[in-house]
């Protein structure tokens, strides 16, 4: 419903965006009852629940093609490209998370802090900027940007062209999730558990291992399920520094055409996908924290 | 033990440098701004120079795609990121500290509903937020400013839900109502002096948060246009040209980085000094 009333205060009239200046009031009133905008609000609303409740997403606007076989295409860029940029980016974040909180005092250790500091200072779009002169305009080893028209089909090319997005998406989110990885270590290094299990004569790397990662992993999963949704959602970003056809590039595409189907359908789909992850995550703690289970969530 | 005494000297240590060099590195962008607004090596809107000249001693950044001087054009870009910060923190406090103190008042049922609210509103990124208010307005400072106010709000109100509820648990709190205090008074004379440190080192965090996000914003082609344009603007611009013109792919970068980097260490000073037994959390 916020969704609805946001995309109704947009001005303009979308019949206006699908014709040209010189249109006539007849042409104009014409485009208006085929895109429904001279309906009274009401009637546009009840229209929309029903139809979403359907997954009938309508069609665009613009382009007059149905916008959840586009979304689906769109999905094919955004999807790969923001998994694996997060898979990436935890196989980076927890390691040298935990070696910054373990070796504080070390030359390495105080690197690593500094990096991250400067990682989350860095806006996405000039690191992919940064990764373009290095990588596709001095060394020639990556495109600078774009997806082959084929898709997948393509699978060597389509691969290729979406290395450096990847890397860039990685390097911003373990930048963040390196500090909270790192955070958890210090909470769990300065536990009694660890204390009493050194005691007993675990070893110090055997002890963190055993009763740090399941402690320490519960703080961090939530962590991980709001920088999974930012990430998708803030590929729009990316998309259009690497010039990728994912769901960002849609977005931004339908907003300045005011092509409201194709607005909601992707903010539909997103708001799906981030409600989903939400989920997974509160699932993730609960397998791994006894404590969490038959207690009523509160966030 | 030798392990937990160390950790106990550490923080204040390292408190010391941050904070001065957050001072520091966001003193050099106010000094700059405030320059910007008396002088400018060059008129930000005349062409002084050839197109896309490389650094020199007369063009310290080189000029840009017409022939503008660009480092006039970064430093004043250092006055648009402070006030898109100042602006956009002050709106988010403004609606965010309201809503939060009300939430931690409210009977049970509103406070969650709000507590809710907050939390959907949190899973969407500032970005996506501001994207969608500036596209219901129009492009230019002022809406970005007012789209990232609102985007930061949800996050400044559960914060400031969560701290005040704490404080409203303390004794002095029940001994104010004892003593007849009504609740308005009990929030400026008790709850938002013990708030305040707190909010403040988050208002840091998200003012650096606010300038990155204009900066994509304007990157994307959604933010003020010039001559209000920002560093976003600026590398968006130059990554047309950074086959021919490198270094305006980086100098407007730089500037936004330290910037960030300096509220950044700033809030980091700023909390070490409000609360001392909280060491390396984010």
């Amino acid at each position: 419903m916020v969704l609805f009333a946001l995309l109704r205060l947009l001005p303009g009239d979308p019949a206006n965006a699908l014709l040209g200046v010189g249109a006539t009031d007849a042409q104009i009133a014409a485009a208006r009852a085929q895109v429904g905008s001279d309906q009274p609000l009401l009637v546009q609303f009840t229209d929309f629940v029903g139809k979403l409740a359907r997954f009938d997403l309508g069609t665009s606007f613009v382009s007059n093609t149905p916008v959840l076989p586009e979304i689906g295409n769109r999905l094919s860029v955004t999807l790969p490209l923001t998994i694996f940029g997060f898979l990436l980016a935890i196989v980076i974040a927890v390691p040298l998370g935990i070696v910054s909180a373990v070796k504080v005092r070390t030359w390495y250790g105080a690197t690593i802090s500094v990096v991250s500091q400067l990682g989350i200072a860095i806006p996405v779009f000039w690191l992919g900027i940064l990764l373009v002169t290095a990588f596709a305009v001095n060394l020639h080893i990556f495109p600078s940007g774009g997806f082959p028209l084929q898709g997948w089909a393509d699978f060597g090319q389509a691969a290729t062209s979406l290395v450096l997005p990847v890397v860039t998406i990685a390097l911003v989110i373990a930048a963040s999730l390196l500090r909270y990885v790192r955070s958890a270590t210090q909470d769990v290094i300065g536990s009694d558990y660890l204390r009493t299990a050194r005691a007993l004569g675990s070893g110090y790397v055997a002890a963190l291992l055993r009763h740090g990662l399941r402690n320490g992993a519960v703080p961090v999963i939530s962590i991980l399920g709001i920088e999974l949704a930012t990430s998708f959602l803030g590929a729009v970003v990316i998309e259009k520094v690497y010039a990728l056809p994912g769901l960002g590039s849609m977005l931004l595409l339908a907003i300045s055409q005011r092509d409201y189907p194709d607005v909601q359908g992707v903010l539909f789909v997103s708001t799906l996908l981030v409600l989903l992850i939400g989920f997974a995550a509160d699932l993730v703690q609960r397998l791994i924290d006894p404590r969490l289970r038959g207690q009523v969530h509160t966030a | 033990m030798t392990a937990l005494a160390e950790t106990a000297v550490a923080p204040a240590r390292r408190g010391s440098w941050t904070l001065w060099a957050g001072i520091v590195l966001v003193g050099i962008h106010v000094l700059v701004a405030l320059l910007t607004l008396v002088w400018t090596p060059y008129d930000p809107t005349a062409l002084v120079g050839h197109r896309l000249e490389g650094p020199s001693l007369l063009h310290w950044a080189g000029t840009d795609r017409l022939g503008r001087d660009f480092f006039t054009a970064i430093m004043i870009g250092s006055r648009i990121a402070l006030i898109v910060g100042i602006g956009a923190v002050a709106i988010g406090a403004a609606i965010g500290v309201t809503l939060g103190v009300l939430a931690a008042f409210a009977t049970r049922l509103l406070d969650d509903a709000l507590a809710a609210a907050f939390d959907i509103l949190i899973a969407f990124p500032t970005l996506l937020i501001a994207m969608l208010v500036v596209a219901a307005t129009e492009a230019s400072l002022g809406s970005s400013i007012l789209a990232l106010g609102i985007a930061l709000s949800a996050v400044i109100a559960r914060l400031t839900r969560i701290v005040a509820k704490r404080v409203l648990t303390l004794d002095f709190i029940t001994a104010a109502r004892t003593a007849g205090a009504s609740w308005p008074s009990i929030v400026i004379e008790h709850i938002l002096p013990n708030i305040w440190p707190t909010l403040a080192v988050n208002f840091a965090l998200q003012f650096g948060i606010a300038v990155i996000a204009e900066a994509s914003l304007s990157y994307l082609g959604l933010g003020a246009p010039p001559p209000n344009s920002s560093w976003g603007y600026l590398l968006q611009a130059a990554q047309g040209t950074v086959y021919t013109a490198p270094i305006a792919a980086f100098a407007p970068g730089i500037a936004l980085v330290s910037l960030v980097i300096g509220v950044n260490l700033l809030a980091d000073g700023l909390r070490d000094i409000a609360d001392p037994t909280r060491r390396g959390v984010v």
